[in-house]
């Protein structure tokens, strides 16, 4: 919502004015009754945030001029409160969340959960913003395998995170009664990213929903944005990629060029021998995709990979008769080289899969928020 | 030469996806959306000097009630001819879809009493919420996007409909209703986001017409 000051200068602009608050029915500030709105007198309307949009139109084509005078009435609101600190249990896992939710929701995660969660940091983005993972561990004296889950890595994929967020509540929620969890647990570490491209998504948040790669500025800042996936060293810059800036496929200036694509790269060079899974979730699709992207050679280990992945498409569908269709990228879907997915099996990590959420197409990017709860449950 | 294809793989699906934004296009509407569901068999056929042919078997759903499948076969066939590059697409409904009369007639009776024109932005909106009374709008902009998206795909391109950015209806004398339509397509090979803007013609019974498009 917002506060506009407006001082109307004509009787056709006060009879608009009256007209706008009157079938808009919008909240007059100052003065209290559309009657009382004059020439030359001060106004202060404010605007529900659907409608602001359209309230500026028409003030536009009225030649009506205002200035935005609270340009964020909930967060005045907020800051005006005292501070009351939602608890954990109230954190709302079926709604998409900014990243200053998520950034709370991870202290709150590990604070709440110590005995088991840790959070790390991970690196800096391009716009200097702290990327954090979560390792979930339960004390042993042996050293566990490690199955590592990254989401996010294009912004625009909202179901994705959201994913991440969901995963990790399950496992902490069930870890001691459901026998699986637990022997999970025994045996292997897991470490969740929930929102790799940090950037990226804050600015689908805030400018562009769709927006897809991070926000590297290039050609002087004329351009901005590397995919994140097309960055890695995997037979970078070979297939499905682009050398310019202006695509969402730009596979950036050189390997690892991205610090997001760095910071991850490092972690997993220092640890590669630990990490038994890589998944890398992104939507849309219902694919689980093995690799390889940049060519139709099969990896080594292809066989027990699609077995796996069969098996696991099998269960997701059992749950609410979603399909996923399996195999590598590069029949499945398209050429693509640079990919995390690739990358990670190249380095060593035996089993590397990239999974395409709902939905087919029907919303794509845009997925309604009362399937949050049915993806992530099929998925788990 | 015919050759039998894995479902699962792109040249299929993304044949099957322009044979879907096809018959979205000739029956799909405000009162009834058509989702591409199972891709059941596919073959591909090699006409010498002519194109290639995607012969399909598919699954459609209607998304107001998932247990309504209809299977359909359809054929793509993509000309090699530089100066015509639309895809030729046939397709045949077994059995009937599910009746939309009531909510066609509900829509084209609330827009027909509307005494300003509809505009509407942002449809599905940033969190995925479309709604209840701008949902006829979202599903007349899926149907009438499959007329593009089949105008404009090649064996290279997967389209689908990301957004409507905005709607605006304009009022027409005759019967039919009248939507300008800004539009963002996804085209998935490309990860491409491709703003459109489509004038839509509908009526309950005369289905959609697209009369002019231009890709942004």
């Amino acid at each position: 919502d917002q506060v506009l000051y407006i001082v109307p200068e004509t009787f056709q602009q006060v009879q608009h004015l009256q007209h706008l608050c009157n079938t808009l029915l919008l909240d007059l500030w100052e003065p209290l009754l559309p009657e009382e709105i004059t020439t030359g007198g001060k106004l202060h309307i404010r605007v529900p945030g659907p409608l602001v949009q359209e309230v500026k139109d028409s003030l536009d084509q009225h030649m009506i001029s205002y200035k935005v005078l609270i340009p964020d009435v909930q967060k005045l609101v907020n800051q005006n409160m005292p501070r009351e600190r939602t608890s954990p249990e109230d954190y709302v896992y079926t709604r998409y969340h900014p990243m200053e939710e998520i950034y709370q929701w991870m202290i709150d995660i590990e604070k709440n959960n110590s005995e088991l969660v840790t959070r790390h940091y991970l690196g800096k983005t391009t716009e200097n913003r702290t990327i954090y993972y979560l390792q979930i561990s339960q004390p042993s004296n042996r050293i566990k395998k490690i199955i590592w889950m990254d989401c996010g890595i294009h912004a625009r994929e909202w179901i994705s995170p959201a994913f991440c967020q969901w995963f990790v509540k399950e496992i902490l929620q069930n870890y001691k009664s459901d026998p699986k969890i637990a022997r999970f647990l025994q045996n292997l570490d897991l470490f969740v990213l929930p929102v790799f491209n940090i950037d990226g998504y804050v600015y689908s948040w805030k400018e562009d929903r769709l927006w897809r790669k991070n926000r590297s500025p290039y050609n002087n800042g004329t351009c901005y944005g590397t995919d994140l996936n097309r960055n890695f060293n995997s037979s970078w810059g070979t297939a499905g990629i682009s050398y310019n800036c202006s695509s969402e496929i730009f596979c950036g200036p050189k390997p690892e060029s991205e610090p997001e694509t760095r910071a991850l790269a490092q972690f997993f060079r220092n640890k590669s021998s630990d990490i038994l899974c890589y998944l890398t979730i992104h939507s849309y699709g219902q694919y689980i995709l093995t690799p390889y992207g940049s060519t139709t050679k099969p990896p080594s280990n292809s066989e027990e990979l699609i077995d796996v992945a069969k098996e696991a498409s099998a269960v997701l569908k059992g749950k609410y008769g979603t399909s996923y269709k399996v195999g590598p990228t590069s029949s499945i879907l398209y050429s693509n080289s640079g990919s995390s997915r690739d990358w990670a099996h190249m380095i060593g990590i035996p089993f590397s899969y990239t999974f395409e959420l709902r939905d087919n197409g029907t919303y794509g990017f845009i997925l309604p928020p009362d399937q949050i709860q049915p993806t992530c449950e099929e998925t788990m | 030469a015919m050759e039998e294809l894995l479902p699962s793989h792109f040249p299929a699906s993304r044949a099957a996806a322009v044979a879907a934004a096809f018959i979205r296009y000739r029956h799909a509407g405000p009162g009834r959306g058509l989702a591409l569901g199972t891709i059941r068999r596919a073959h591909r056929e090699d006409i010498d000097a002519v194109g290639r042919k995607y012969h399909l078997e598919l699954v459609l759903e209607d998304i107001r009630d998932k247990d309504s499948a209809v299977n359909c076969t359809a054929e793509v066939l993509y000309p090699l001819d530089n100066k015509n590059t639309v895809p030729d697409v046939q397709f045949t409904l077994e059995g009937e879809l599910q009746n939309s009369d009531e909510a066609d007639d509900m829509f084209y009776n609330q827009i027909k009493s509307l005494d300003k024109e509809l505009v509407a932005r942002n449809i599905p909106d940033s969190q995925g919420n479309v709604s209840p009374e701008l949902e006829p709008i979202h599903l007349l902009a899926w149907a009438a996007s499959g007329y593009v998206i089949w105008q404009n795909s090649t064996e290279n391109t997967n389209f689908q409909l990301a957004q409507t950015k905005q709607v605006t209806q304009v009022k027409r004398s005759d019967e039919y209703l009248q939507f300008d339509y800004m539009i963002l397509l996804h085209e998935m090979v490309s990860q491409e986001i491709i703003p459109w803007q489509l004038t839509v013609l509908w009526h309950p019974r005369h289905g959609v017409q697209v009369p002019q498009d231009s890709r942004q």
